[in-house]
């Protein structure tokens, strides 16, 4: 797929820290794994209405999928998509594993404090989302389960979930298509399932650009008949 | 498959929820729950809440990250958004269950079987009259990915995730261990659409036993 070369931004989502972001409806997210082994927690709101939010087992059940790649979508819970997987280096992204929290983190990679570490301490993605939230009137209600982008949890016929090392290298990539006006919140604290004990989340690359239009034979929107009939909905929302 | 030693003529509660319909009601610490698929084959759409805090809930990623396993049967821990547990499944004979389907709702039913679907009975639907009462304190931002109990959704290591034949039977159950007080959510679910519960939305009965019995 072609993509608009024109930049509207660009930024750094450090190694632990959150950020979040409007994404306009018709702009499109890159984010890119800067040293490889990055994960990126996501959460996406509809921004006028943000009861209106990404649902997981929605998003699952529409395309028969247990993870995510270019040609999915993220759905929301009204029956719309919210943004889609225009481009993708790696195949894989993982919706099931949820976030740390702070108790996690401790347990897994030991205490540290702000006041000893200044900002090399140990942040929790639950904690990051939760302040992130907060800045829109959102708060422990909205926390939904997330998407780790850059991640993969393979789950094995008993169902047991085995965490994939190494899944992205530097300068992997995946490419969101806003379908609505969004709210997103990013997180770079690593995976629940990473078996790693050393604390070392790893920083992306964001950028922002213009989407080209969603044309008739996109291939999110004929990826299945249920992504046709999304869109469907995502058009009268807009009209 | 574990069964259970209780009995339901010892139950302090017992009450048959027939398809479509929603039931809500509080669970005490160390109660016991059982919800029974009596016909065979039903989803039992639930959601949990601490009684005294319903901004803590159940949590499907907590849970099945937690227990390296995304089905749910006998020994699992219901966990909830902050870690804790909040039931315990004691007893199953069904083998496991679900919390990646989530509950089908007007607008997902749109998108996985017609645009004109609209108009049929949903889980979100019931789930949203239930919670209408003020004294429960949830709304909207409340319902969340719930359990589907009694529901088959394989996962294959390639990553796809598949609705297939139920894999329960009349009168099979599922029980669980309050370890805290909570508010139980059920939809029963009435979907039409989809062969999970062969097309045929049928009645539960749940029970609940005070501890010691």
């Amino acid at each position: 797929m072609k993509m608009s070369q024109t930049i509207l931004w660009g930024d750094t989502v450090e190694a632990g820290a959150s950020w979040s972001l409007r994404l306009r409806r018709g702009q499109e997210l890159r984010i890119e794994d800067s040293e490889g082994g990055a994960n990126v927690a996501a959460l996406f709101y509809n921004y006028e209405a943000p009861t209106e939010r990404y649902n997981m087992p929605d998003t699952l059940k529409a395309q028969h999928t247990a993870h995510l790649t270019k040609g999915f979508v993220l759905y929301s819970d009204m029956g719309r998509i919210l943004c889609s997987i225009t481009e993708d280096t790696r195949g894989w992204h993982d919706p099931l594993g949820g976030h740390n929290d702070a108790a996690a983190v401790r347990k897994k990679y030991g205490d540290s404090t702000y006041q000893e570490m200044r900002n090399a301490w140990k942040r929790n993605t639950r904690d990051n989302f939760i302040v992130e939230l907060g800045k829109y009137g959102l708060g422990l209600r909205d926390l939904t389960a997330n998407v780790n982008f850059f991640s993969k949890a393979v789950v094995h016929n008993d169902g047991s979930m085995e965490y994939v090392a190494s899944n992205c290298a530097a300068g992997d990539s995946v490419t969101l298509r806003a379908e609505m006006n969004l709210l997103v919140i990013l997180d770079t604290g690593q995976h629940p399932l990473d078996p790693s004990p050393n604390y070392a989340p790893k920083p992306v690359k964001f950028s922002i650009r213009p989407a080209l239009p969603v044309a008739a034979d996109d291939p999110c929107r004929r990826k299945c008949p249920e992504n046709a009939r999304g869109f469907i909905n995502t058009e009268r929302y807009f009209l | 498959m574990i069964e259970s030693a209780l009995h339901p003529e010892d139950a302090v509660y017992n009450q048959t929820v027939l398809a479509g319909d929603f039931w809500i009601h509080e669970i005490k610490a160390k109660q016991t729950f059982r919800i029974v698929d009596l016909k065979g084959n039903q989803a039992v759409d639930t959601l949990f809440y601490n009684a005294s805090d319903t901004a803590e809930r159940y949590s499907a990623t907590d849970t099945i990250v937690r227990q390296r396993n995304i089905y749910l049967t006998t020994g699992t821990t219901l966990r909830s958004n902050l870690g804790n547990a909040m039931l315990t499944i004691v007893a199953d004979t069904c083998g496991r269950h679900d919390t990646l389907g989530g509950a089908c709702a007007v607008e997902s039913n749109q998108v996985r079987y017609a645009i004109e679907k609209r108009h049929m009975h949903a889980c979100r639907n019931s789930f949203l009259l239930a919670i209408a009462d003020p004294k429960w304190n949830l709304t909207k931002r409340d319902i969340t990915a719930n359990i589907n109990f009694f529901m088959n959704v394989p996962v294959t290591p390639e990553g796809k995730l598949t609705f297939e034949d139920g894999i329960s039977n009349p009168g099979k159950y599922v029980e669980m261990r309050a370890e805290m007080d909570v508010i139980a959510l059920i939809s029963n679910c009435p979907q039409l659409n989809n062969p999970c519960n062969g097309y045929d939305p049928t009645p539960i009965q749940v029970l609940v036993w005070d501890a010691g019995q």
